[in-house]
């Protein structure tokens, strides 16, 4: 039975995993660029809330409405001062100045909230405990499960939008062809500003929702920023919901290594996500010296 | 008043001086044949008509006003609408969703789906596949499509019947030649000097960045543009 | 081109030349820095050497094969964790110092062929999942004591005076070896091959440029330099946590010292190790400020002056002191400053 409950927590996990990826795998699909700050900015959004639940005292859940936009904010003022020039200058540079806000959000949170673990879950009640027993013996937690809904509504919410509304398509037209999509009229820089907005804000509600499920340091961001790699990776760059199928596998992953040796949450996370890039190599190899059938039929 | 006038236009590709000094000048309701080998610099031209190329030197006048340092998003908006080479569809999109796009940035006017459809019957099957999955002649529509959802003043047509079936080519010359009637301004880039004759009101040819040759088609012969083409008439253009 | 004109190839210029006998002659110095200065300057030169190493280790990897990792720490951490290993089992503290080096480039190889599989951001991330999966797995190793780590003890039974001036020659004798196989690997067939890499793979590819051979080359020697640097820091401060050896902030180190210096140029990623120890000398007390400056300047330079320093003034004065690229003179003109024309690098 332990199993059965390790499991379906692996799975809620997930969700949160394909919360915190959603906005990774959104700026790369649109940008082609990994934000390697994408970890720390969620942890940005954690402190913020955590200021404002903690010097006001309300809610953290109430906080959000004002960090959201407060986050968004921040991505589209960074496509606009730090992206648009980055890309300008290759592909590589990118990554070289998203690392750089990386070193500068986390070392600036340190020198202001210092090293303390924090977390929010003591400033939401017993909804950071409470659980709903599903059989006599195999409980959720409820705020796991509101993480797993609100990630399932967030990645359908915005493939819908990308498909169904006019600025949704603007953004995959500008994810395809810039150049094109300028000539069909779309503003382009408008279009990037946005979906920077929109990746920031994801990540900031991921970090909030780490806060209230866990424990949060101001050097927490680049673990997070693996996590949601991994899931990103695992599930296919570029697709929201192998996003969710890539977060589940390695939220599973996480708790039955976890189960094994303490340190296993870490390592079988890792392991997984190294064994399905080599599994992927190996197809693509096999497909390309003509598919398994003919790489079979030359064995002697 | 003219509708577009480029005045002393200068275009670059790094060190390659692609189009040297053109101007041009194109009423509302014309149809202008640019007629020039590959390299003359009229691909370049068209683009930095529609905005997608910085110039160099030069004014871009469209309705009266400069318009040179308006991006292309902008442009667009005012009524310029750039068909590009190798048509550049949305290839992971749908025919419908290729052409909605362009709608939403356009003028208002009288094309939408609906009319695009009957001008370009082939495409009302074809509206829900991906544009990648489409033939050369359905993508081509499909481009000259996208360009009219934006209810354009002036299209620019870059190469329109480029690497199509005769078949094709012939569909896509039936609709253009009703678009024409109808009273549209268009500049188009064709190879072939009869079709272009054909279609055009007037000529301009190019050579090396250069307008060498230009006139009414009804004044120009076959022959004249042959020259022009080739660079035979290189001493002329003073 | 219709006008003849006629052209020589040259690979070192007058300058180029000099600065070669210069060079020279400061390693003769260096090598008798011991016997010449206090303890302080060769603690401080050995740790400069160390950071040397990064920087052109790094170098190597992003400005010339178009690899950026934040991984390097991997490499880092497990050289100087082999090299413990080594050591308690009975191997001689320098001997294991370079043994683990060793061991650590020999597993890089076959890393390699899943690492250099991937692209760009992909390549990145990847490698640091890799730095964290080496560290959770060393954590696991009884003689590391988990988190809190372990000292080289064998390294305690060397006098302080004679370990200090080892560790000196040893750090000395490793860039030297190490930054003259960079250069001698970039000025060779592959230095072409892997600029070629960097500036258009695909076709690089298509022209018969053997792509992952060269990106292998590259990728273990800056595996194996990163694991030297780790040894040789091990070395002088003799204790080892994993946090600390298999952190981010040597990735943080060897960007900035390379985005500083000049990417992709080889005297700029000397030029800012050299700026790096400085600047950690001046400031490296102020602690987190620090490391935020660090991250700024990484960003400002990176938007700003994508060429860095050198890179920058070799643009505009076309000095080339320790060239690994090609320059073409014009035989029939005045050979100005203007001359020195352009690497093949861009």
């Amino acid at each position: 039975m332990i199993w059965v409950t390790q499991i379906l927590n692996g799975v809620l996990l997930g969700g949160y995993y394909a919360l915190l990826a959603c906005g990774l795998s959104f700026m790369f699909g649109v940008m082609r660029i990994i934000n390697l700050a994408h970890g720390d900015l969620a942890i940005l959004s954690a402190c913020l809330v955590f200021l404002i639940a903690d010097t006001t005292g309300i809610s953290p859940f109430v906080a959000l409405i004002v960090a959201l936009p407060v986050m968004a904010a921040i991505g589209w003022a960074l496509q606009r001062w730090m992206l648009e020039r980055s890309l300008r200058s290759g592909v590589l540079v990118p990554l070289l100045t998203t690392f750089g806000l990386a070193i500068v959000i986390e070392n600036g949170l340190f020198e202001y909230f210092g090293a303390d673990t924090r977390s929010l879950a003591p400033y939401i009640g017993d909804f950071a405990y409470d659980s709903w027993a599903i059989t006599s013996n195999i409980y959720i937690g409820s705020l796991a499960a509101l993480i797993f809904a609100l990630a399932v509504v967030l990645l359908g919410g915005l493939k819908l939008f990308l498909s169904y509304t006019s600025l949704g398509r603007s953004i995959r037209a500008t994810a395809e062809d810039p150049d094109t999509a300028a000539l069909v009229g779309i503003n382009t820089r408008a279009i990037y500003g946005i979906a920077a907005a929109i990746a920031v804000a994801t990540a900031g509600l991921a970090g909030v929702f780490l806060a209230m499920r866990a424990v949060f340091t101001p050097y927490s961001g680049p673990e997070q920023l693996i996590f949601a790699f991994e899931a990103v990776v695992i599930g296919g760059i570029g697709s929201l919901s192998g996003t969710l199928i890539g977060g589940i596998v390695l939220g599973v992953a996480q708790t039955l290594g976890a189960q094994i040796n303490p340190q296993g949450f870490l390592i079988t996370g890792h392991v997984v996500f190294l064994a399905v890039l080599a599994g992927r190599l190996v197809i693509a190899g096999v497909r390309a010296r003509g598919g398994l059938g003919a790489l079979l039929a030359r064995r002697p | 008043m003219s509708l577009l006038e480029v005045e002393q236009l200068d275009a670059r590709h790094g060190l390659l001086h692609a189009v040297r000094s053109v101007t041009l000048k194109i009423a509302a309701g014309e149809t202008v044949a640019l007629i020039g080998a590959n390299g003359a610099g009229k691909t370049t031209l068209l683009r930095t008509i529609a905005g997608a190329h910085r110039p160099a030197a030069g004014r871009i006048v469209f309705e009266g006003d400069d318009v040179s340092a308006v991006p292309a998003y902008g442009r667009l908006r005012r009524g310029i609408a750039l068909v590009p080479e190798g048509r550049r569809l949305f290839a992971g999109m749908t025919v419908k969703e290729n052409l909605q796009v362009a709608g939403t940035y356009g003028r208002p006017g009288p094309w939408n789906i609906d009319s695009v459809i009957e001008a370009f019957p082939l495409l009302r099957e074809r509206l829900n596949r991906r544009a990648g999955n489409l033939s050369g002649g359905e993508q081509q529509a499909t481009a000259i499509g996208r360009a009219l959802m934006t209810n354009p003043k002036l299209l620019l047509l870059d190469e329109v019947s480029l690497g199509l079936a005769p078949i094709a080519v012939e569909a896509v010359y039936r609709s253009l030649e009703k678009l024409i009637a109808s009273g549209a301004t268009i500049v188009l880039v064709e190879q072939d000097i009869n079709r272009a004759l054909g279609v055009a009101s007037r000529i301009a040819c190019m050579l090396e960045g250069r307008i060498v040759l230009e006139g009414r088609a009804a004044d120009i012969s076959r022959e004249q543009v042959t020259q022009a083409y080739f660079g035979l008439q290189k001493a002329r253009q003073a | 081109m219709s006008t003849r004109r006629a052209f020589v190839v040259e690979r070192w210029t007058r300058l180029s030349a000099g600065s070669t006998i210069a060079v020279a002659v400061v390693l003769a110095i260096l090598a008798l820095a011991p016997l010449l200065f206090d303890a302080n300057v060769v603690d401080s030169l050995t740790t400069l050497f160390i950071y040397l190493i990064l920087s052109v280790m790094w170098n190597a990897l992003a400005g010339y094969a178009g690899l950026v990792s934040v991984g390097q720490q991997a490499f880092f951490g497990l050289g100087a964790y082999f090299a413990i290993q080594l050591s308690y089992y009975g191997v001689g503290v320098y001997p294991a110092l370079l043994l683990g080096a060793v061991i650590t480039a020999v597993l890089s190889l076959p890393l390699s062929l899943l690492m250099l599989r991937l692209r760009g951001g992909e390549f990145a991330i990847g490698m640091w999942v890799v730095a964290e999966l080496a560290r959770l797995i060393v954590v696991l190793d009884p003689v590391i004591n988990g988190e809190t780590g372990v000292s080289m003890i064998a390294l305690n039974a060397i006098n302080p005076e004679s370990r200090r001036d080892y560790n000196y020659w040893m750090a000395l004798v490793a860039m030297v070896v190490l930054l003259a196989a960079v250069f001698a690997l970039l000025r060779g067939r592959l230095g072409a091959s892997v600029q070629a890499i960097r500036d258009d793979e695909d076709a690089a590819e298509s022209v018969g440029v053997r792509v992952l051979a060269g990106k292998r080359t590259i990728f273990v020697l800056a595996a194996f330099g990163c694991a030297l640097a780790g040894s040789l820091w091990l070395a002088t401060s003799i204790s080892f946590q994993p946090r600390q050896y298999f952190g981010i902030q040597w990735t943080a180190y060897m960007i900035f010292m390379v985005l500083v210096g000049g990417l992709g140029t080889f005297e700029g990623a000397i030029l800012g190790g050299v700026i790096f120890f400085l600047i950690e000398y001046l400031f490296g007390q102020t602690g987190v400020w620090y490391l935020v400056g660090l991250g700024a300047a990484g960003i400002v330079f990176a938007l700003f002056l994508p060429r860095g320093i050198w890179g920058t003034i070799e643009d505009r004065f076309s000095i080339r002191l320790l060239p690994v690229g090609y320059s073409l003179r014009m035989l029939r003109s005045d050979p100005g400053p203007g001359s020195g024309a352009k690497t093949p690098q861009d």
